[in-house]
């Protein structure tokens, strides 16, 4: 299928803002009377807060006012609250304080009596799993959303009767299964059991979530750094404690979420409860430090997993155990994605899985880009290469062999995936690459160095369905797209508004995409995140685009006489398709919409949108000609995306360090809408999964919970001096059936096949080893390449 | 020394009555009362008790302005919340992460770690000062549109300030010379490839 605009690259509207430093984030406006705001954060991991008394601070000149935990919104356990009384982490906030700058805030914070009780904590899951082992939270250790709040504790006995470094495996809180088992196990070949840990990382967001709020007539304005818009309000209305009617929310520009900024957040309410208790406006700057205590993290695993292969490397059983650090409330789901992604990735025949989220006191998780499909990939892949090994199949073939098909079923309700094209990926990868040839060089040394190769390969769930699309043609003849999808980076918000011209027929000069802010009336959409956007936003924008066709067409045929089906749209012009001279503009056409009134500009809309979608396209109302649509276009199953990445490198053997030679990396993407767009995610996914595989983790300090972890430099996200010497970029260009012009997503995946293909590199540095753990660090690589001992126990967290 | 000693005067004022002889000397950069203390972590840093604000002329993008100064203050928030400079962006404010450089000089610089007493007579040229005299823009600033450089955007200010910095000293370096040149600018998007891209654009076409 050849399209006008899809396929092809353009520059995206809000990327000459960004090179000229004119894009305008959170903390770039500025209000008349403007305050600053500093919070008063925990000390302490787990602790009661007794009293506070904020007499003097409130007496020191320049002071405007305080916001206590007795003064928010509640929001119910065991989510994370505004402002808490019972602290469950260090640099949890419990105060905020409005000076005329933040100096004197900070003065104030120190003039305040806070009286603390410490209570008993934990920052190992295993550690609070014990029998007796203490709580993260005094009402439970265990929960997650969609999971009860409970106490769980293993008994002795399941500690003591599990191997030295296997992972005791107690009463799980959530389970399923298909398939027999037992009966897979007992045909397979070769069975493999493994235990592992893959660490917590932060974000590392370079925008901090800062955030700015004031009121003006009643109405809250917020400013704030997240990846979605309209996804936002509804909860930031909450939090705030109004109608989402009286906030204006604007986020035009997000300095990176990578799903830590996906969905409002419970710090962005504070600004806007301070500015309505002192009548000014607020604004909350959030250090690089405190974006570490507050602005969440990658759940860490602690798991074991035992597969079951058969002679010719299908996987044909498959058992897996995840005990989840979930932080001190409830993050993300990361321990069920981790399952979903073993079943599709490999399509076992049977597969078990069992899961415990367990709270610690260590900031809030949330779901950071493949949350549980990547990290779970770093173990996964690996025990791929290891079985290959025993069986001796090349590992190619060891993945082409399992690889899904479309229809082929995910997770336990076995739900059929609407496309994939794994196995291409790998053959288009693995051609590219020159595998076969290259790959036989494994292990050759140069000097104390040593060559590996390795594939990965990761999966997401790459779209949702079911919200609004809004698109409005004006008089001038313009078509502007309404999204509140949000801009996270990847440009998707305007790639997706190019299918509504797609349908339109519209010169892309023509389009305006409308974002950003409330103010510009914005139809309700899902956030930006889960590699969701390009096939979401794609059938929102193709229902509302659909809508104004249909309309346009009507319009015609009432003013130029015949049936709707009599003609169609190009060259900005709706004509019939017998006599194309009997046309009608689309300007023409907008103009006769606001002429005719009623569904043509808004004034009767379907009854199935949103209220927000509902309100906008009424606030469009008479403007212009409306198309307006709920996207209810079939659902085939679970849209997923996958990708796969092809390793070389070179491994120090005297200095544990890598160099990565070439990393390619090919995603299976549905239909292409921009090929540069594309192209920067498969790269910045990669540059991402050289972190996850080998810089980045959270490390607390076991003794008393404190992180070491709170600034770039140690928390380590990759640099340019990490960055693969060649970085290359492919994809499998296969529509997906259940996207009307054939896109999905793909943020997510390549940074799992990255990250998971440079581990199995690594391992086959070094003739095979399996690290069970990531990041995978220098001194494990020396521990390895010396058969020595490594530095932590096994299942052990919070290592260096 | 003596700098320090002539603002003890200042000390007996209270922060208030100071700020309020600011704001009505109505001399100076309207953005007076946002002044700064040490934010570069939870705990308190430790402000300078009595810190006064001292009148400084700066060379800011070839412009002369006029701007009142705390003796702690950084360059990057006088450029942010006193001279209205919001492209240079603040990451870390320590010196990790290159969003906030600025050339000084012609030399890059992170501006979150200059004090702006030390930047007077000396020129300052942030992202909103790289165009040329009609407004166009930077050869750097062209080529990382062309690449799609950006992501999330929020690195990208110091990415260019850091590009423009290198390509004046060497208008033509090799890939390894711009990658060690931009190693202090940090992109969690991991747009640092077509970053590069973008400079080899740059010195190609200009």
């Amino acid at each position: 299928m050849t399209y006008k605009l899809l396929g092809k690259n353009f520059i995206p509207p809000d990327v000459v803002a960004k090179v000229t430093g004119e894009a305008k984030y959170a903390e770039d406006f500025r209000a008349d009377g403007m305050v600053f705001c500093r919070l008063l954060t925990s000390p302490m991991p787990h602790a009661l807060v007794k009293s506070i008394d904020v007499t003097e601070a409130l007496r020191l000149p320049g002071v405007v006012g305080v916001l206590l935990p007795d003064e928010v919104t509640p929001v119910p356990a065991p989510n994370p609250p505004i402002l808490s009384k019972e602290p469950q982490y260090v640099g949890q906030p419990i105060l905020a304080v409005a000076a005329v700058d933040e100096t004197t805030a900070q003065d104030a914070i120190e003039k305040i009596d806070l009286d603390l009780e410490p209570l008993p904590f934990t920052v190992d899951p295993l550690q609070s799993l014990h029998p007796d082992g203490p709580d993260a939270r005094l009402d439970g250790n265990v929960g997650a959303q969609g999971l009860k709040l409970q106490t769980l504790k293993w008994t002795a006995a399941d500690f003591a009767a599990a191997d030295a470094g296997h992972l005791p495996m107690g009463k799980s809180a959530e389970d399923w299964v298909y398939g027999d088992v037992d009966a897979g196990f007992a045909k397979s070949k070769v069975i493999i059991d493994e235990s592992f840990v893959t660490a917590s990382n932060s974000h590392h967001s370079m925008e901090p979530r800062t955030s700015f709020a004031y009121w003006q007539n009643g109405k809250c304005f917020v400013h704030g750094s997240t990846q979605s818009q309209s996804f936002v309000v509804p909860q930031l209305a909450q939090y705030i404690g109004i109608k989402p009617t009286e906030l204006n929310y604007i986020s035009e520009f997000c300095g990176g979420g990578f799903g830590s900024k996906g969905t409002a957040f419970p710090s962005m309410a504070i600004p806007a409860l301070l500015s309505k208790k002192i009548g000014k406006p607020v604004m909350m700057r959030i250090s690089r430090a405190e974006e570490y205590y507050i602005g969440s993290a990658r759940n860490g695993f602690q798991g074991r997993v035992k597969l079951g292969f058969g002679a010719d490397g299908r996987l044909l059983a498959a058992d897996m155990y995840i005990v989840q650090e979930s932080g001190a409330h409830n993050g993300f789901w990361d321990f069920r994605n981790a399952a979903d992604a073993l079943s599709v990735v490999y399509q076992p025949e049977s597969m078990r899985w069992r899961g415990v989220p367990v709270y610690t006191n260590t900031p809030t998780r949330s779901a950071q880009r493949g949350p549980g499909e990547n990290q779970i990939a770093c173990v996964l892949e690996p025990l791929m290469d290891k079985a290959a090994r025993k069986l001796n199949i090349d590992r190619l073939q060891m993945r082409k062999v399992n690889a899904p098909e479309t229809g082929s079923k995910v997770g336990s309700d076995r739900r059929p995936v609407t496309s994939a094209y794994l196995r291409d990926a790998l053959e288009k990868g693995a051609a590219r690459f020159n595998w076969q040839e290259r790959s036989a060089r494994s292990g050759q040394r140069n000097g104390p160095k040593v060559t590996g190769f390795g594939i990965g390969q990761a999966y997401h769930p790459a779209g949702f369905n079911g919200f609004d699309g809004l698109v409005r043609i004006t008089p001038d003849g313009k078509l502007h797209i309404h999204t509140g999808v949000g801009n996270l980076g990847t440009f998707s918000h305007s790639g997706t508004a190019r299918i509504a011209a797609e349908v339109l027929k519209y010169d892309w000069e023509n389009c305006v995409v409308e974002r950003g802010d409330s103010r510009k009336h914005l139809p309700w959409n899902i956030g930006q995140f889960g590699s969701n956007t390009s096939f979401t936003m794609a059938r929102t924008n193709y229902v509302a685009a659909m809508d104004a066709l249909k309309k346009m067409k009507e319009i015609a045929a009432h003013d130029l006489g015949g049936k709707p089906d009599d003609y169609d749209v190009d060259g900005g012009k709706v004509f019939a398709k017998a006599h194309p001279a009997k046309h009608l503009t689309y300007a023409a056409v907008a103009q006769r919409a606001i002429d005719l009134g009623g569904k043509y500009t808004g004034k009767e809309l379907p009854a199935d949108i949103n209220p927000m979608t509902k309100a906008s396209a009424t606030a469009l109302a008479g403007s212009g000609l409306i198309g307006v649509a709920k996207d209810n276009l079939p659902v085939g199953g679970e849209t997923a995306a996958f990708a796969c990445a092809f390793v070389e490198l070179e491994l120090d053997l005297e200095t544990g360090r890598h160099r990565i030679v070439e990393l390619l990396n090919v995603g299976d993407c549905g239909t292409v809408i921009h090929p540069m767009g594309l192209e920067t995610q498969l790269k910045g996914a990669s540059v991402q999964g050289v972190g996850l595989a080998t810089l980045e983790h959270l490390i607390f300090d076991p003794q008393n919970g404190i992180p070491g972890h709170v600034g770039l430099y140690q928390a380590r996200p990759a640099t340019y001096l990490d960055l693969p010497e060649k970085l290359s970029t492919d994809w499998v260009d296969k529509p997906d059936p259940t996207s009307p012009m054939g896109t999905k997503g793909i943020g997510e995946p390549p940074l799992g096949a990255a990250a998971s293909a440079i581990v199995c590199a690594i391992s086959d540095a070094l003739g095979g080893y399996v690290f069970n753990r990531t990041p995978v660090k220098a001194d494990m690589v020396l521990y390895a390449a010396g058969e020595l001992p490594m530095a932590h126990r096994p299942l052990q967290v919070n290592t260096q | 020394m003596s700098e320090y000693c002539e603002e003890d005067e200042a000390i007996r004022y209270s922060r208030r009555e100071f700020i309020k002889r600011v704001i009505a000397s109505g001399a100076v950069a309207s953005a007076a009362t946002y002044v700064y203390g040490g934010l570069a972590g939870c705990a308190r840093q430790g402000s300078v008790p009595g810190g006064v604000e001292r009148l400084v002329s700066l060379n800011v993008n070839g412009q002369v302005r006029r701007v009142d100064v705390l003796p702690q203050e950084t360059l990057a928030m006088t450029l942010r919340y006193k001279l209205g400079l919001t492209g240079t962006k603040l990451g870390c404010d320590r010196g990790d992460c290159g969003a906030c450089t600025v050339m000084l000089d012609d030399i890059a610089h992170n501006s979150c770690s200059v004090l702006t007493h030390s930047v007077r007579g000396r020129k300052v040229i942030t992202v909103e000062g790289v165009r040329g005299p009609n407004g166009e823009l930077h050869p750097v600033q062209q080529a990382f549109i062309d690449e799609l450089s950006p992501q999330c955007g929020f690195c990208t200010p110091g990415q260019v300030v850091s590009a423009v910095a290198l390509l004046k000293r060497n208008p033509n370096p090799s890939r390894e010379q711009a990658r060690a040149a931009l190693a202090g600018n940090l992109c969690r998007c991991g747009a640092y490839e077509n970053y590069l891209n973008g400079v080899m654009r740059a010195c190609s076409s200009s």
